[in-house]
């Protein structure tokens, strides 16, 4: 995908404890610190349960989106099973807060 | 669960006329609307790109900043957005809590706040599709109907809310290992890159619920029509329920579902046999188009 996302998201997973809170927290710092603009939510999953129209608005539909959430399989098919699909799967990178490294994570959502 | 939950948008405003929070204050706002289920927008001038999208309409809209004049009015083109503009510049992270609480109330936007009571856990299954074979053996298998097709006869899920939160029994029986549930704890069910043994167990465990009859959903049926026979000859509801308990208990012994999901079903939620009955015969004509 493109080195210039025109969206990053991040998610909380605020209603579970999969995610190790120490690297949501790191990660949400580094976007915090960033100076860039960026969308977060409280959990993907419970948007994407009551299909919360904002989630339509989550992807961009011509550019690119990072996304820091949870294994990207999941990910793609949580937001196509809220009638949000991926563009296409080059238009979106998941990243996968629940393995990887809060530096790593921040260095791939935030390259230019 | 979700009726009384209404979208609502907070946006942290850092661009054009206004100031950049202080960055404790930044992250603790954040994060604390995050964890109390909100969803925040932060903009900057420094926009990741120029054209982030819209926020969407008919939903209210929350702009918080610390202006550097007095709070803008903003009006939404369209007519359709409800946005509030807010300066926080004599605020605390508390007073900015407080201050997005009030708001919230005041547009009458429910929220659905983890960890508080009543909270809905949002547990449900997520089909993969470049996996899924449309057997529809979770169809099947589900006693809470919370899958259903689609008008291309294609499996999808249909009621998430039905779902029994912790249960991830339909993705244990599926043989091509495409349901998910993304808040597990361990994989291939929470989503990992699904690996060739993987693929090797979940087999074996389709066989081992085939060892409860043929399979789950015979065994229910089975046993929903010798109850639903007694039913009408002896009138008892007590003894149809028994024949579902007696199900569950094979079910629970299998392991396929865990044991603290089964203990803490309410069994006269179960389908009952009229509604098993129904089922099967839907299933039945379904498989025959197919």
């Amino acid at each position: 995908m493109s080195d210039t996302p025109s969206k990053i998201l991040y998610c909380r997973c605020a209603f579970a404890k999969v995610v190790p809170d120490g690297v949501k927290t790191e990660v949400l710092d580094g976007l915090c610190e960033s100076g860039k603009s960026f969308e977060s939510v409280a959990d993907l999953c419970e948007m994407a349960a009551r299909k919360d129209p904002r989630i339509q608005t989550l992807l961009d539909e011509s550019g690119t989106t990072r996304i820091a959430a949870c294994y990207p399989r999941a990910v793609k098919w949580l937001f196509h099973q809220a009638e949000a699909p991926f563009p296409s799967d080059d238009q979106v990178e998941v990243i996968n807060m629940r393995e990887e490294k809060a530096p790593d994570i921040l260095e791939k959502l935030l390259k230019s | 669960m979700k009726n009384d939950i209404h979208p609502f948008q907070v946006v942290l405003y850092e661009g054009k006329g206004a100031s950049a929070w202080d960055k404790a204050e930044r992250l603790s706002v954040t994060a604390t609307l995050l964890d109390k289920g909100y969803s925040v927008k932060r903009i900057t001038e420094n926009v990741a790109n120029e054209s982030t999208s819209p926020v969407s309409d008919a939903y209210p809209v929350l702009i918080l900043g610390e202006f550097n004049e007095a709070a803008p009015d903003v009006f939404d083109g369209s007519g359709k957005l409800e946005i509030t503009t807010r300066d926080t510049a004599d605020l605390d992270s508390d007073g900015i809590l407080e201050l997005v609480a009030t708001v919230r109330g005041e547009k009458d936007a429910g929220l659905n706040q983890p960890g508080e009571k009543g909270a809905w856990k949002p547990w449900f299954p997520v089909i993969d599709y470049d996996r899924c074979t449309n057997c529809m053996q979770c169809l099947s298998f589900c006693l809470f109907d919370v899958y259903g097709v689609d008008d291309e006869k294609e499996i999808q899920v249909q009621n998430n809310d039905n779902c029994k939160t912790n249960c991830p029994a339909c993705s244990r029986v599926c043989p091509e290992v495409a349901i998910m549930f993304p808040k597990y704890t361990s994989g291939p069910i929470n989503g990992e890159p699904v690996k060739e043994e993987d693929v090797a167990r979940e087999s074996m465990k389709v066989d081992i619920t085939s060892l409860l009859g043929g399979d789950i959903y015979s065994s229910l049926k089975t046993r929903s029509e010798k109850a639903k026979s007694r039913f009408s000859k002896e009138r008892s509801p007590d003894k149809a329920l028994t024949e579902r308990k007696k199900c569950l208990t094979k079910l629970q012994q299998s392991g396929i579902i865990p044991a603290e999901v089964l203990a803490e079903l309410d069994l006269s939620t179960l389908p009952s046999p009229d509604e098993i009955q129904r089922k099967a015969e839907e299933m039945a004509k379904l498989m025959g188009e197919s």
